[in-house]
């Protein structure tokens, strides 16, 4: 067992964690349930998590890689009572489906727009396209993520 | 209408969009042990030997179930009404293997390392047979019997491998072509493809403190597995309890019970909460697929191109068992042929065969989509024969509303069908539409190149139905709270499409309130009424014609209180924005009184009411396709660059959760269209059972889609609603391959068309 300090959603963690144990693994196990399993392989994104606000594959990312470091799971970008204006978004665009991949798109979602506010419907595609989604074909989505940089340029935006 | 007809917001959605617990695997119950399964390497072998004994000693190893120690009983896999159509030919473990993937033994034990070490250690000895992995050579001579026990039952000739047959005849055929001016025969090929939902199969099965079982479960048929699991564990229905939480996604896939079974009886033996779930890998080679299919199509038109003959026949690989072997076979016709419902001479005949392949089962489309691939690209041959643009002998031919197919009344669900007049359709303007937006007059037979790309557009059309006639039945209850809030209790199951939300919009439209005020509490077969379950396109028709009643009785003993109330008879008051309101006087009462007067103050009543809905018919929703191609005549890669679907789903309840239905769909076919294909080894091993090597659609690969929903107004749904759920997976496989022929002059019949397929045509060589 090691004990590693990080920081998981703007709070202190100092957590004991298994010899070769994944970031997926650690972060569910802490309660993290946005953090989804699709494939364990790296392929369908579900599980994306924000690493010092990178998206990176919980499930390739050896939870010891961590140390130190600042993860956001889809918990700490907003809830019920105070949803994010991404979250809004994807609600109000009918974006989400059965709502498995909605966490590691909104995360994906959330890095693109920090990094390009006004982004193409193709920039939207290219910044989502590790982020596999069988229920909308994503013609939602990117509309969701279109509406939400809109609004993020209009400033309502935490 | 206030609420129905209005892009409401998903009433699950704050809970997904905020990452909630709210899927199977998102709560596990203190104490839960890991399931496992220990899969056969061969594709067709008796199994001489189990030796559990070295797993057995492994600390941590609680239970190793296998053909030895479990009932003997058949069933089906096939979450489908009862008595289910499906043969009775699976078993909790068998003494034989019939595909790469198929079930030996299962382990519980206290991690997932245990359990997987355990699965090493457990000792089997194979005898292999003779493995048939070509439904062609499965009904030949010589050709191993793959279901040979005794027990199995309701296989139309087990001797010969064949799950189902099927044979329909209607006029003389014969005579049909003969008197055909123009006949085109072609046979198109639909390979092994799979439903890939985000979420993998997954259960937890777990004693209560009252010993019942419980089963938590991603299922689209929580009925259908209380009373599966019954069977095949020989457990009194009585005794078990299914939920279904969220679910990621379904397709079909789910609506087959493959690892509740196992979970319950390993939570039964170990008195342990179990936790079961398929990883990627097994979800590829051991849950459902497509049913694989070639399909020969001939059909006759006259001169000026009425359709007067068609004849179908079709070649089924169900896999190594039979789940949904004949229903799918049935509706590659009862759902493609009454669309040219102008023949007078049909003949449907075709069998389901067994090979030692993976299963498949129900997927979106249900036969319907490799019967359109096969129908539409014929029907585009036959308009080229004719020297007609395919456009207009679509138009001519195509059923129209007042009109009926005789295919209704022989082809039911298993078992003859029930006539029925087709009551809204709105077809015809789907097709002008969707050729206006594609620009079908100025692009069709007109291919234009930039560069090595060159275009093309096609079409297809497309029905399919909603419910299953007689069979599928839903109840609701409607529980109203003194507040004047509602609680609607239903056993549909929402697979993501957005059921919750749409039966709530029908409930509060009925009530005069928003949806705010009805709290939706689905699929949990103890505490909400029967459903059978979310397939066939059957919900919003079904389980919402079950909720558009009880709303109704709810609505008539509210306003039996209000009447009363408001010393006016019942007959003139209305519900509108939380109150009943007087026609005639414009007096008002909340309906927190009405509620507040029923449960505490004179003549006490709980408000409830419930109701039930049978399929009185399946009134078909219609869609026109429309594709346009790029052709790289060097590569023979193909891209689409925009697809049109316009559709009549009747009135849509929440036009943004019926488009979000199309458009996935057609993103699903146009997937399997250009380049999903499960690959197997000469042996019969899934080649590609990995994300990386069976590609599913990006958000890169999406072409502009555009979706409209044409309006019709259904007098038997609710609120005039029809299905949507299905038909937009049938398009895209005809529609490009139109498309292509469009642009590069080479028809291609075997998807998926894959660069080298493309260049093989272009070619001339045969299709692989």
């Amino acid at each position: 067992m090691l004990k590693i300090y990080f920081e998981l959603n703007g709070e202190p963690m100092y957590v004991e964690i298994k010899p070769g144990e994944m970031l997926l693994d650690l972060l569910r196990r802490l309660g993290m349930k946005s953090v989804k399993e699709g494939c364990r392989t790296g392929e369908c994104g579900a599980c994306t998590v924000l690493l010092d606000g990178k998206p990176v594959r919980s499930c390739l990312t050896f939870a010891a890689k961590i140390k130190g470091h600042r993860v956001t799971t889809l918990e700490g970008l907003g809830s019920p009572a105070n949803p994010h204006p991404l979250q809004e978004a994807f609600l109000e665009t009918g974006a989400v489906q059965c709502g498995f991949c909605t966490p590691g798109m909104i995360l994906v979602a959330y890095d693109l727009l920090s990094r390009n506010p006004d982004p193409t419907p193709e920039e939207v595609r290219e910044a989502i396209t590790g982020n596999l989604c069988r229920c909308t074909g994503y013609v939602k989505i990117v509309e969701a993520v279109l509406l939400a940089a809109k609004r993020r340029r209009e400033g309502v935006w935490r | 209408m206030k609420v129905v007809g209005k892009n409401v917001r998903k009433v699950d959605g704050i809970a997904l969009v905020t990452g909630q617990p709210v899927f199977t695997l998102d709560v596990t119950p203190p104490g839960a042990v890991v399931g496992k399964i220990l899969r056969s390497p061969h594709a067709h072998a008796e199994i001489v030997r189990i030796d559990t004994s070295k797993a057995e000693e492994l600390p941590g190893v609680l239970c190793i179930l296998h053909h030895g120690n479990v009932p003997r009983t058949p069933y089906t896999t096939a979450g489908q009404g009862w008595p289910e159509p499906s043969p009775y030919d699976s078993f909790l473990f068998d003494r034989k293997v019939r595909f790469v993937g198929d079930r030996v033994a299962a382990v519980a034990a206290t991690s997932e390392e245990i359990a997987d070490e355990a699965l090493r250690l457990i000792e089997v000895e194979y005898r292999q047979l003779p493995a048939v992995l070509v439904p062609e050579e499965a009904i030949g001579p010589g050709a191993p019997v793959i279901h040979d026990e005794e027990e199995s039952r309701g296989i139309h000739d087990p001797q010969h491998n064949v799950a189902a047959a099927i044979d329909i005849r209607v006029g003389d055929i014969e005579r049909g072509f003969t008197e055909s001016d123009v006949v085109v025969e072609t046979t198109c090929e639909f390979p092994y493809v799979q439903h890939v939902p985000l979420e993998s199969h997954c259960v937890v099965a777990y004693l209560d403190e009252e010993d019942r079982l419980v089963i938590r479960s991603a299922t689209q048929v929580p009925f259908h597995v209380r009373r599966i699991v019954a069977r095949a564990l020989g457990v009194p229905l009585s005794r078990i309890r299914v939920i279904k939480p969220r679910i990621g996604g379904g397709f079909g896939t789910k609506q087959e019970i493959i690892l509740e079974d196992v979970a319950a009886a390993l939570a039964l033996r170990t008195r342990r909460p179990v936790v079961m779930k398929y990883s990627r890998a097994e979800e590829f080679v051991a849950a459902r697929t497509r049913h694989p299919m070639k399909i020969r199509i001939k059909l006759g038109a006259k001169r000026d191109g009425t359709i007067h003959a068609i004849e179908m026949d079709v070649l089924s690989n169900t896999g190594a068992y039979g789940t949904h072997s004949l229903t799918v076979l049935s509706n590659v016709g009862s759902k493609t042929l009454p669309l040219y419902n102008k023949a007078p001479h049909l003949w449907f005949h075709g069998k389901a065969v067994y090979t030692n392949l993976p299963v498949a089962g129900a997927y979106r489309g249900y036969g319907a989509t490799q019967g359109y691939f096969a129908l539409e690209v014929a029907v585009d041959e036959l308009a080229e024969k004719l020297g007609m643009d395919p456009l207009k002998l679509r138009l001519a031919n195509h059923i129209r509303a007042g009109e009926t197919s005789p295919i209704f009344e022989k082809i039911g669900e298993g078992r003859a069908g029930k006539a029925q007049v087709v009551k809204s359709c709105a077809l015809e303007e789907c097709i002008r539409e969707g050729a206006k937006r594609i620009g079908w007059k100025e692009k069709h037979g007109k291919k234009t190149s930039e560069g090595r790309w060159v275009h093309g557009v096609g079409m297809a059309l497309s029905m399919q139905g909603s419910g299953i006639t007689d069979i599928d039945m839903a109840a609701a209850t409607i529980v109203m709270n003194e507040d004047g809030s509602f609680r609607l209790l239903v056993g549909a199951t929402d697979l993501g499409t957005g059921s919750d939300t749409i039966l709530a919009q029908i409930a509060a439209e009925t009530l005069g309130v928003a949806v705010e005020a009805i709290s939706v509490y689905s699929s949990d077969t103890d505490f909400t009424p029967f459903d059978t379950g979310a397939y066939a396109s059957s919900t919003t028709y079904v389980s919402g014609g079950a909720v558009l009643r009880a709303a109704q009785e709810a609505r008539r003993r509210i306003l039996e209180v209000a009447a009363a109330i408001l010393g006016e008879p019942p007959e003139s008051l209305d519900l509108e924005e939380g109150h009943a309101v007087s026609r005639g006087t414009g007096k008002k009462v909340p309906l927190s009184e009405v509620g507040h007067r029923a449960m505490y103050v004179t003549d006490q009543r709980h408000i409830i009411a419930t109701a039930s809905f049978v399929a009185p018919e399946s009134p078909p929703p219609f869609a026109a396709f429309f594709a346009e191609v790029a052709v790289d005549v060097e590569t023979g890669v193909v891209r689409v660059v925009k697809f049109v679907a316009a559709a009549d789903c009747g009135m849509p309840i929440n036009p943004a959760l019926a488009e979000g239905q199309l458009e996935g769909a057609i993103v699903q076919g146009i997937g399997h269209t250009l380049y999903e294909e499960l690959l197997f080894s000469p042996r019969g091993r899934v080649r590609n059972p990995n994300l990386f090597d069976y590609r599913i659609p990006t958000a890169a690969d999406v072409p502009d889609i555009e979706v409209v929903l044409i309006p019709s107004d259904e007098p038997t749904g609710p609120y005039g609603a029809k299905s949507i759920g299905e038909i937009g997976i049938n398009g895209p496989a005809p529609a490009i391959a139109n498309a292509i022929y469009d642009a590069i002059g080479v028809r291609l019949y075997r998807i998926p068309f894959t660069p080298e397929r493309v260049l093989k045509a272009l070619h001339g060589k045969s299709m692989g």
